[in-house]
This record gives C-alpha cells, structure tokens and sequence, in this order.
C-alpha cells in the first residue's frame, strides 16, 4: 500500500529523517513514535508530497507520490491548522471538502450525523468561524473532515493533542472502528505511548530520523516502549 | 528594557522572509527608496517655486490655506492602512515588566512608523526652501514643530479611533462635503482653519496648541491601553457571529462553484479582503484627476489609457495580484486536496471579469465627459479582463507573500509582495496599451488606437487556456517553495 524507500530528507547538511525500508499494509492501523524532532511530522509531510525528498521515494497506492497526484483521491490528512479553513463555518467547510472529494450535501450531512457524539454539541450550528473555535475544537473539525469521502489512507498527526479527556476515548473508538475495517490504512502519530498502544497494530518508533522499533502490538509492547523512552 | 525591545523589532524586521531575497533584490529595493525619497525632496522644494513663480501666490500662505484637507486626508489613510502592534505585546503580559514600559513600547512603535516619516519628505525640505528664501526663522522653526505635532496627533488619533470602519466613511463623507461647498463658494472652512496655520508662523505662542494637544492626546492614550492591557478587553480580537451560507445558485457551475463560494466568503469575511472592494471604489473615481482636465501632464491620450485602465482594474490589481496567496493560511490542505487547478484559477478570474464589468457600468458617470472618455474606459475594461487579468494571476503566481487575512495592512502593495518576476510580467499591465494607443492614436486617429487596444484585449482573451496552463504549470513547479513560504506568518 504504502512503500518508502531510501528515503531521506537533510536540511543544510543535518539529515532529519532517513528510512531505508518501509513497508505499510492495506488495512494496517499504524503508529507512529518518537520524541520531539524525531522525524514524524517530516514523514507524513514528504507522504504528502509536501516537502522534498533529499533522496527515495515513497509509493502510495501505486502511485509515487511526488510524481503522481492520483494518490490525492485516496488519502486524506490533518497535520495541523493550516489543513483548515478559517473564515468558514463548520458546515461549510465540511461541505467543501465533499465537493472536492465528489460527495453531495446529503452524504456529508450523514457523515457529520454519525459522529454528532464526537463533537459533543460544540461544533455544528454554533454561529462561530473556524478560527474562533478552541484548538481543541478545532481539531475535531479537522479529524472528522478526514472521514469525508471513504479515503483508503488516513494520515493523523497528534490527533489526541489538545483534545478533552472524552474527547480522546471517543477518538479512541473512532480510529479503532477505521483500524478495523480492512479496506482502510490509518496512520497516528503521537508522543503518547497509551493512546498509540491502545489504538494501532503495528508500532514504528523514530528516534533522530531513523526507525528503532518496528513492532506488532501485542500485551508486552507498552512496557517495551516505555522501557525505551525512559532513558 | 527598550534596548531590549529595540533588539525584538531589529531581529523581527532583518529575519522576516522578505529580507532573505537576494543581493540584487535588495539594490533595487534600496535605489527604489531613494528614487521616492528624491521624488518627495523635489516637490518640497518645487512646491515653494512652483507656487510662487506660475500662481503669484506666498507659497506659505497657500500651503497653510490647503493644510485642513492635507491632515483629513492624511488621517483617511491612516485609519485605512495604518494598523496598532497590539497583538505583538502578547507575549509581554505575563514576564515581569511594568504594564506602563510595555505600553509605552507600543506606543512608540507607531511613533517610527512610515506614515509619520513620509511627511518630513515634503516638510522638511519645504521648510529650508522657505528660511532660504528669508523668511523669519524662527516663524518657520516654531510652524514646522507645530506641523509636526499634528502629525503625531494623527497618529494618536487614530490608535484611539482604531478598528471602527464607521469613521472612515464618516472622515471620507466630511471631505467630501468640505471640498463641494467650497467649490461651489457655499463655505469656505479654509477661511477659517488658515487663520490657525499661519498662526502658527506668525505668532510665537499657537504652536503650544498643537503641542499641547499631542502631549494630552499621549496622555489618554496611553491611560485607556494601560487600563485595557488586558487579553478580554484591549488586546481581544473581535469575533463576529458567523451564519453559514451555502450560495447553493452555485452549484450548477461544478468546481468553479465550489472555489466561487470560498473566494466569496474569503471576500466578505476577512478584513484584508475587504480592502480590495475599497480599493476598486478608489481607482474608480482615481480617473477623475485625469478626464477632468484638472492637472494639465495628465491631459494627453498616453496618461488617458493610463487611467483608464484603472478606472475598472482597481479589484483586477489589488486582489489578482495576490492569487494564489489568499489561500496562504491553508495552502498545505489545498495541495493534499485534489483541487482541479482550472476551476481554481477560474473561480478567481471569473471574480476579477465580474468586477471589472461591474466597474465598468459604475463608471458610466464618466459620460458626463464625453463619450470618448467612457469608451477609453470600457477598451480599458476590454483589455483587463483580456489581458491584464492573465496577467496578473500569472504574476501572483511567483508571488510567494503570505497573506494576513485578519489584517488590512499592505493593501496598498506590500513591499515583501516585490519581487522582480512579478514586476517584468507587470509591466504590459499597463505600458503596452498605453502604447499601443499612442501609437494608433497619432499614427492613424484616436478611433484606430481604441480599436487596436480592444483588438489585444479580445486577442488575449483567446489565449485564456494556454496562460491558465502555463499558470498550472508554475503552481506545480514551485509547489515546494510556495508552502515553504507560506509557513511564516506575514
């Protein structure tokens, strides 16, 4: 599904991210580890084609993703922020990601319906822009806008930061539910061990650009990361 | 502490993107400075000899009787263009520094601002003409400080009148009223604010008023942000209520619709956008100056064409210009989106064709001129929405300026928006049809040279898919670069 090969990404001369292999299954829910700097967000940004690669590729779907823009239709993502719109309503914006990704009114509205919990009343028909929203708020319209249009792939980063501790466990079940249909491949990064534990099936720790781990989850894998980090 | 402070804005001035362009960039930059910087010396001084030599007239006098509307008009501007740093005191609150340095620090940052400086371009100068040409020193000394003083009081005022977009039309109405009952002799406020400005030169004691009114002015200011220095009160930002709109009429227009109703949104729900609506309303009465016969350089049809591109083209520069940078603050998501780049570029040109002919049927009072006039108008129309258009939006294209939605700064041209690409392809924008009607208008007659400009608008029109292309072409290619840029704020 997803292949990254010799990839490696160098800023004036210090390398930041350097994977030689790596392979992400269809259907895998995969995790991704690691301390600040350790090259996490500059995976999912050169999987995005968003930044350069020094060296590699990567290969989503087939398609080689700085080559291509077919993998687009496939893979949606919320990075951070700029992945929203500000000056539109909820609603609005929802709606504009399904023009783009070809779904109409009444297919957002039963996306949006479904996960009415998730947003805890405070997201739709509140009167407010996006950019008068809480972050953490915020951050719900973005995971959610992540689900329009049944995307193959989907690229989360921290999505429990800043989240409400409800918020987390009902973000929990929802990427479970993704990680279980075998059709979707759902990408997570985090600095929290638990969450990641809780809601992947295979782990990948980076530590100064490089995988360290490579690991299925299983009972053992918290303790083993945890044993890791605490350094 | 100021010296601290001092170093903040010394770093935040050198290490913003626009100050990391190249070594040729910055020469031009500065000789630009300095032609401008030129420009202003020369009508300070000018203004003296041409006052006195073509009108007979004391130029002192004149100017003092002129000065009303100067400060008025230089007053519009500010609280159109001129923004306070509040936002950037943020940070401050909470480290242990007196509220009343970091007001005073904010305070005194507007004092270095541009719009205070670019009056001792012309005041300064006027000033040493005048003790050369022997008038009393000290008269001239003690009106200068006065000139001054209310320039600051401008600046004062308007930290104070600041955010409320009332005032400006209230400021422009009270110019506007002023200068026709004058015109028509009804009042002449003139008469009566003269009086006060020569006072000034006359007198050794009315430049205190002004003085005096800085000093108090400084003093309620800065009581009512010491007072609001606080992230609820002074320092919020306003949020509006916010109703969700669904243009669904736009539907049947497939993804043009869909950029249609964001571009609409972006125009009506941010502040910097906005200021593109003002400034198309600007451009269009600008022609004025040129049809109305006012100013006699400007009466030839080379500057006629000029004008007359910008009668209609005041949205077509001021928003076109900064495609696709409007999109800045979420350009990661469009570029992981997979957004047609044709209805994209559509959305923004049909936005720019619909205001120009919306500019075009306002700008119909220009009949009032002559017939000739208004059809220079509507070629120039032809010839922006055929030319000018493409153009522009293949200009923005190598414009790599984040915008700040939320602030209206830099309407007029920012300077990090320079950038030597983006001039070359701007040239044509307006050179090319004033030459090409030059050229029809003394070579043949001025209906030939309206022609030909309108035959290059309609022949430009049919190269509409291969610039949008060309266009797409640029987006691709400079993909990496543009969301690099974006990522610092403006």
């Amino acid at each position: 599904m997803i292949q990254a090969k010799n990839l490696s990404k160098t800023y004036n001369g210090t390398t930041v991210l350097k994977i030689d292999h790596l392979e992400i299954q269809q259907g895998e829910s995969f995790g991704l580890v690691g301390n600040n700097g350790a090259g996490k967000t500059t995976f999912f940004s050169l999987l995005l084609d968003l930044i350069q690669p020094t060296t590699g590729e990567i290969v989503n779907n087939g398609f080689r993703v700085d080559h291509s823009e077919s993998w687009k239709s496939l893979t949606a993502s919320f990075l951070d922020e700029s992945f929203l719109i500000g000056y539109l309503t909820p609603e609005e914006y929802f709606y504009f990601i399904g023009d783009l990704r070809g779904q109409n009114k009444a297919d957002v509205d039963a996306l949006l319906q479904k996960y009415e919990e998730f947003f805890n009343g405070e997201i739709l028909n509140s009167k407010k822009y996006i950019r008068d929203f809480s972050k953490g708020n915020q951050k719900k319209v973005g995971i959610i806008a992540t689900l329009i249009g049944n995307p193959k792939v989907i690229i989360l980063d921290e999505p429990f930061a800043n989240l409400d501790p409800t918020t987390q466990f009902r973000l929990k079940k929802i990427i479970k539910e993704l990680a279980d249909n075998p059709e979707i491949t759902v990408l997570v990064s985090s600095h929290d061990l638990l969450h990641t534990v809780e809601v992947s099936n295979r782990i990948v720790a980076l530590q100064k650009g490089e995988i360290v781990k490579d690991i299925q989850t299983s009972s053992e894998t918290l303790e083993e990361l945890e044993r890791f980090f605490a350094v | 502490m100021f010296k601290k402070f001092l170093m903040l804005e010394w770093k935040a001035f050198f290490r913003s993107a626009s100050f990391r362009t190249n070594l040729a960039l910055k020469i031009l930059m500065i000789f630009g400075a300095i032609y401008f910087t030129l420009i202003f010396l020369f009508m300070g001084i000018g203004a003296f000899y041409l006052i006195k030599e073509e009108l007979h007239l004391d130029p002192l006098v004149t100017v003092n009787q002129f000065l009303i509307y100067y400060f008025l008009f230089d007053l519009i501007m500010r609280l159109f263009l001129q923004k306070i740093p509040v936002m950037n005191i943020r940070p401050l609150l909470t480290l242990p520094i007196k509220k009343s340095t970091i007001v005073n620090f904010a305070l005194g940052k507007t004092v270095l601002s541009f719009f205070n400086f670019v009056h001792c371009f012309f005041f300064v100068p006027f000033s040493i003409v005048l003790i050369m040409e022997g008038y009393d020193i000290v008269g001239v000394i003690l009106w200068h400080i006065g000139l001054m003083a209310l320039v600051y009081v401008n600046n004062f005022l308007n930290i104070l009148l600041n955010n409320k977009d009332y005032l400006f039309l209230i400021f422009i109405g009270l110019v506007l009223v002023l200068g026709t009952m004058q015109y028509y002799d009804l009042f002449d406020v003139t008469n009566y604010t003269s009086v006060f400005y020569q006072g000034l030169f006359d007198t050794r004691y009315i430049f205190l008023i002004p003085v005096f009114l800085l000093i108090a002015l400084y003093a309620i200011t800065f009581n009512f942000f010491k007072k609001n220095l606080h992230l609820d009160t002074g320092l919020s930002s306003k949020h509006s209520v916010a109703k969700t709109e669904q243009y669904t009429w736009l539907n049947q227009f497939g993804t043009i619709g869909t950029f249609l109703k964001n571009d609409i949104r972006l125009i009506k729900r941010n502040k910097r956008s906005k200021t593109t609506i003002f400034m198309s309303l600007l451009f269009l009465f600008y022609g004025l100056l040129f049809f109305a016969s006012g100013i006699e350089s400007y009466d030839n049809p080379m500057m006629h064409m000029f004008a007359g591109i910008f009668v209609t083209g005041g949205f077509l520069f001021t928003f076109g210009q900064f495609v696709p940078s409007w999109d800045s603050a979420y350009y990661p998501l469009m570029m992981t989106q997979n957004i047609p780049y044709k209805g994209y570029l559509s959305s923004k040109w049909w936005l720019i064709v619909i205001a120009t002919a919306v500019s075009t049927v306002a700008a119909s009072f220009y009949l009032y001129f002559g017939l000739e006039v208004y059809l220079v108008i509507v070629v120039g129309a032809i010839y922006n929405i055929g030319v000018n258009s493409h153009l522009v939006l293949l200009g923005g294209a190598y414009t790599k300026t984040p915008v700040d939605l939320g602030s209206s700064k830099g309407a007029f041209g920012d300077k990090k928006a320079f950038n030597v690409k983006t001039m070359l392809i701007s040239l044509p924008k307006l050179l090319l049809p004033m030459i090409i009607y030059a050229l029809g208008y003394y070579l043949i007659n001025p209906t030939t040279g309206l022609a030909l400009v309108a035959l290059t608008g309609i022949l430009g029109f049919a190269l509409k898919n291969k610039v949008f292309n060309l266009i797409e072409r640029v987006y691709k290619t400079e993909k990496y670069k543009t969301l690099e840029a974006y990522k610092q704020k403006a």
